[in-house]
């Protein structure tokens, strides 16, 4: 999947409340015998679309006007638990989003979202909570200074890794990266006597 | 570090596979020795290959099996019938990359197809020391033998396919140690439930856990497996257990163990794979096992967990009260004596033989109740074979339960194997999500004794008062 040029953008966010949303919420296993990356769109939080219910409202938030265009999901903590399905972020990419915010995400699920160029960090509590309460309205993502700028002008630092960082900004392809130390590898293999797993 | 430093058995493991270290700006380049697939999770990183015009860098280092999206019951006609013709050709595509690349596979039908968390130790594939990576976040299950062990998404199964290699960066580590021993009726599935619900579902992510402690040793192999295959529903990366003599005997004499002089030399560095006494971690828990009863999940994750006979706690905040609304429950209630549709008895967490045999001890002589209906699903084809030797399956089908062909079933239900909405289930699994055994179905996760206890009384059972 390309990775999209990542810079400095103002784009719409909508919050979705919820602890410990796991994998199988994000797309439901059934949407999982495809052998393709772009055809899982359909399957974004299939279930928990039909059946939400909150008080005050029917509309799973993803599905009000004001998520129309949005590009970045505030998540609640521990968002992307469970399965290590790589089809989440492709299902979230594929509904436009390009960056997931939350106070605490499992580690799979990151890994898996920024390889795919969706922009996954965790920000403090007290600002997370601000953006959950306020539902939906604009955030500048600014990468290179590893920020987000709020309503307010509130700046809101978060952690990258800097190699993901150099990835999303630069474009660096992982797997690229990986057969650059082919040599490496060739010396690893030959020094440590590796031998084959299987008949 | 110099080599005298005192080290974790994490840190020994990371060390011996480390290609390139890790530095600030750039992740560690980690060597993969066996890397397992299977067909829902590895299609679209044989694309990548494909896209880009590269091979499988050790196609030797690859063992592929079916088992997620595979039927488990067979039709009139005695044939295997696929829940859906996308199921089928993802099974298909995975026949077709595994040819191409010269992959070995392990088909349906095949003495050695099954889960493959359950295949890999069953081989012997699965060994101390090594690397094990798979596009399947329960990969965790492996680090029982203290092997390195943990899920990964596509891309990567699409980097190890192509340099046996994976990028990444060193984890925090967490000891969690077991005091005393497990009481009657006690399991490690009810060990690992009750560190869930300790220290939450996150409680350890971006960790990778050393289990040790009295009761750990004490554990047969397939028990650790169950201990370590659950870690990742805390959240950690990886679980591991230092190797000793269970696990050798265990791995001793297995189609792809070590023999003769290789395994001698294997053995010897077996024994040094464990965490120095002056070695530390980034962080230390200390539970005590002889105080753990048989466990039950109540809530939509597995840290909603409680001893079989305690009440249904009050909801902390809005997600506990939302968990009981889709469970269909109430705080203050018990469990026990909650009715059930289904019992599933199965998975990667309790599938093996020893979980079979622990079910079927408490069901020989009895039935399942009227109005519940009890699947069991084999781990691989080979604990089916066995079970079948001594017997087991004619324990179960006189029971009243279904005998199926292996695989992951109702575990993750993609292969028609589901419960119908509002049903309610007693399942050996791992995930209690809701939706997870099939749209609008409620989960209570529990042992294998636990489930065949209740599979006879229809409603959540205490085994301890069947033994």
């Amino acid at each position: 999947m390309p990775t999209p040029e990542f810079s400095k953008f103002e784009a719409r966010f909508i919050a979705l409340p919820g602890d410990n949303v796991d994998t199988d919420r994000i797309i439901p296993a059934r949407y999982l015998t495809t052998t393709d990356r772009t055809s899982v769109g359909a399957g974004l939080f299939a279930d928990w679309r039909e059946a939400y219910s909150a008080p005050g409202t029917d509309a799973f938030p993803l599905d009000t006007p004001q998520a129309a265009g949005a590009q970045v999901l505030v998540g609640g903590p521990n968002f992307g638990c469970g399965s290590s399905r790589e089809h989440a972020p492709w299902a979230l990419i594929a509904n436009g989003f390009r960056v997931v915010v939350s106070t605490r995400l499992a580690d799979i699920f990151r890994a898996n979202a920024l390889k795919n160029g969706l922009l996954a960090v965790e920000i403090d509590a007290s600002a997370h909570s601000r953006l959950m309460a306020q539902g939906h309205g604009t955030v500048v993502v600014d990468l290179p200074n590893e920020r987000l700028v709020l309503r307010d002008g509130e700046s809101v630092k978060y952690e990258i890794d800097p190699f993901a960082r150099r990835c999303l900004l630069d474009g660096v392809d992982e797997l690229g990266y990986l057969l650059a130390a082919c040599e490496t590898i060739d010396e690893f293999e030959r020094r440590e006597e590796v031998t084959p797993c299987t008949p | 570090m110099s080599v005298h430093e005192p080290r974790t058995l994490y840190e020994k493991l990371w060390q011996a596979h480390q290609v390139q270290p890790e530095a600030v700006d750039t992740p560690g380049v980690l060597y993969v020795d066996l890397h397992l697939i299977h067909e829902v999770t590895s299609p679209q990183a044989f694309d990548v290959l494909r896209e880009r015009g590269i091979g499988v860098r050790r196609p030797e280092r690859t063992l592929a099996t079916m088992d997620h999206s595979t039927p488990t019951r067979r039709n009139d006609a005695g044939a295997l019938a696929f829940v859906n013709d996308a199921a089928e050709a993802q099974v298909n595509q995975l026949v077709a990359n595994c040819t191409e690349h010269g992959i070995k596979l392990q088909r349906l039908g095949d003495d050695g197809q099954g889960i493959v968390h359950v295949i890999g130790p069953e081989l012997g594939a699965t060994q101390p020391g090594r690397t094990i990576v798979c596009g399947d976040s329960h990969t965790s299950t492996h680090g029982a033998f203290g092997a390195l062990a943990f899920g990964i998404g596509t891309s990567e199964v699409g980097h190890v396919l192509a340099t046996q290699c994976l990028l990444q960066r060193r984890s925090r580590t967490m000891r969690v140690r077991f005091d005393g021993s497990l009481a009657r009726g006690v399991t490690a599935k009810d060990l690992v439930l009750a560190m869930i619900s300790g220290i939450g579902v996150d409680g350890a992510t971006g960790h990778v856990l050393e289990y040790g402690g009295d009761a750990i040793r004490e554990l047969s192999m397939e028990a650790r497996m169950t201990l370590c295959n659950m870690t990742i529903e805390a959240g950690g990366r990886a679980g591991l257990i230092a190797p000793d003599d269970v696990t050798i005997d265990y791995v001793a004499g297995r189609p792809l163990a070590p023999a003769g002089e290789n395994w001698e030399k294997a053995v010897a560095y077996w024994r040094t794979l464990h965490t120095d006494a002056e070695a530390t971690f980034d962080r230390e828990v200390t539970l005590e096992a002889s105080a753990i009863e048989p466990m039950v999940t109540f809530g939509t994750h597995p840290g909603m967990a409680i001893p079989v006979n305690s009440l249904i706690p009050a909801a902390t905040d809005g997600v506990d009260a939302r968990a009981l609304d889709y469970m269909g429950l109430q705080a203050g209630q018990p469990l026990l004596g909650h009715r059930v549709d289904m019992v599933f008895v199965g998975s990667c967490t309790n599938g093996r033989l020893s979980d079979l045999r622990a079910a079927a001890a408490l069901l020989k002589g009895r039935f399942i109740a009227d109005g519940t209906r009890m699947l069991v699903v084999p781990g691989s084809a080979a604990v089916k074979k066995q079970a079948e030797e001594e017997g087991l399956d004619r324990i179960f089908l006189a029971a009243g339960a279904e005998w199926r062909e292996s695989g992951c079933s109702m575990c993750i239900a993609m292969n028609g194997d589901q419960l119908q909405p509002g049903q309610y289930c007693v399942s050996t699994s791992n995930r209690n999500f809701g939706g997870r055994q099939g749209r609008g179905g409620r989960t209570f996760l529990a042992s294998p004794l636990t489930a065949a206890a209740t599979a006879i009384n229809g409603a959540v059972a205490d085994p301890r008062e069947l033994m």
